[in-house]
């Protein structure tokens, strides 16, 4: 008994003797430089992804054939939306005016003052209509006409709802590719 | 090389305090000057140009409100104007999407349709809102404003005020 009790008491003496002699304050300088780093690499990924280039997933049919129906993953940059040099035939992501939490890609095909015409209803008829898109608008269309909810339906779009223009897929490996101007 | 090294490092703080800044006013909030007389007299009027400019009230602006786009009616947003993306416009909120909104001095009532509101400034004789450039998309809002910070005089929380009158709900 008194042996046990004596080893146990000495076993506890030198975990608190270990205990000690740990160097705390050094581990916890560590960690915190360790911390600034980590929250210092964020803020240069969140900074890179708004205002240079950020990557999107684009899924749905309303840009076949440009972008697959099951979803590509997309190169985003937010370089010229800002700078205004947004041409017509860009393919641009943009908070949807009809859902602010959803965003769609669609390809411009008007910009301010431009005349657009546009098949009203290509599934049943042939009429068209012509509008100008109105002043800080563009006009954009999926390139699928039959299945695309875009400004056929909602009308001219504000600017400053573009968040980026998608210029590359870069998945799935097969789709890779630039993604042209297409009028 | 004492001052090379200095140097470097000074760059390299200021870059670092510069991303640091950034992701802070894009993703929680931001403080901004708040010019023109349209908010008067929740925002003091001011010029927006230079002299004047310096006695604009400062205010604090959050973005927590756009994750879920949760917004009530009388919160002061700022948004980008839906006509000129590189102004931004601080103005009250009036409608929200599927309320009927009366417009001032007509007989006009209007739904809101989804994803779209109703703005408006508080001092309507002098103010570019959604009387004249109809319904804002949600999308453009960049937060909402919730303290006057600058000058210390005048440093409050910005209230609600609702305009109960004008819209009936859905």
């Amino acid at each position: 008994m008194s042996t046990a009790g004596s080893r146990i008491a000495s076993f506890l003496g030198g975990a608190a003797a270990r205990f000690g002699k740990v160097p705390w304050r050094e581990i916890r300088e560590e960690a915190f430089d360790r911390a600034v780093l980590v929250l210092k690499a964020a803020c240069f990924v969140h900074v890179v992804n708004t205002y240079v280039v950020g990557i999107a997933f684009v899924r749905g049919p309303s840009m076949l054939p440009t972008i697959n129906l099951t979803g590509d993953v997309v190169a985003v940059e937010r370089v010229s939306p800002r700078w205004g040099s947004l041409a017509v035939g860009d393919v641009v992501i943009l908070l949807s005016p009809e859902n602010p939490r959803k965003t769609v890609a669609k390809r411009v095909l008007g910009l301010e003052g431009d005349a657009v015409t546009f098949l009203v209803d290509p599934a049943r008829e042939s009429a068209s209509q012509t509008v100008v898109v109105p002043g800080g608008h563009v006009w954009v269309q999926g390139d699928n006409i039959y299945s695309s909810r875009d400004s056929r339906q909602f009308g001219p779009v504000p600017y400053g709802l573009i968040q980026g223009r998608a210029f590359c897929k870069v998945w799935p490996p097969e789709a890779v590719g630039l993604i042209g101007q297409k009028l | 090389m004492g001052k090379w090294s200095t140097m470097w490092l000074f760059t390299k703080k200021s870059v670092t305090g510069a991303l640091i800044g950034l992701t802070i006013s894009d993703r929680y909030g931001f403080i901004v000057p708040v010019t023109g007389s349209s908010m008067h007299p929740t925002f003091s009027a001011c010029d927006a140009r230079f002299p004047g400019y310096l006695k604009a009230d400062v205010v604090l602006v959050e973005k927590f409100c756009l994750e879920k786009y949760k917004f009530s009616h009388g919160d002061v947003i700022t948004f980008k104007s839906p006509t000129n993306h590189k102004q931004t416009f601080v103005k009250r909120l009036i409608a929200l999407p599927g309320d009927w909104v009366q417009v001032p001095e007509s007989s006009e009532i209007l739904k809101i349709p989804e994803g779209h509101c109703w703005v408006e400034g508080d001092n309507a004789a002098c103010s570019l809102d959604s009387r004249s450039f109809g319904f804002v998309p949600l999308g453009l809002i960049q937060g909402r404003v919730t303290h006057v910070i600058w000058p210390p005089q005048r440093i409050s929380q910005v209230e609600r005020k609702k305009a109960i009158e004008r819209i009936s709900p859905h």
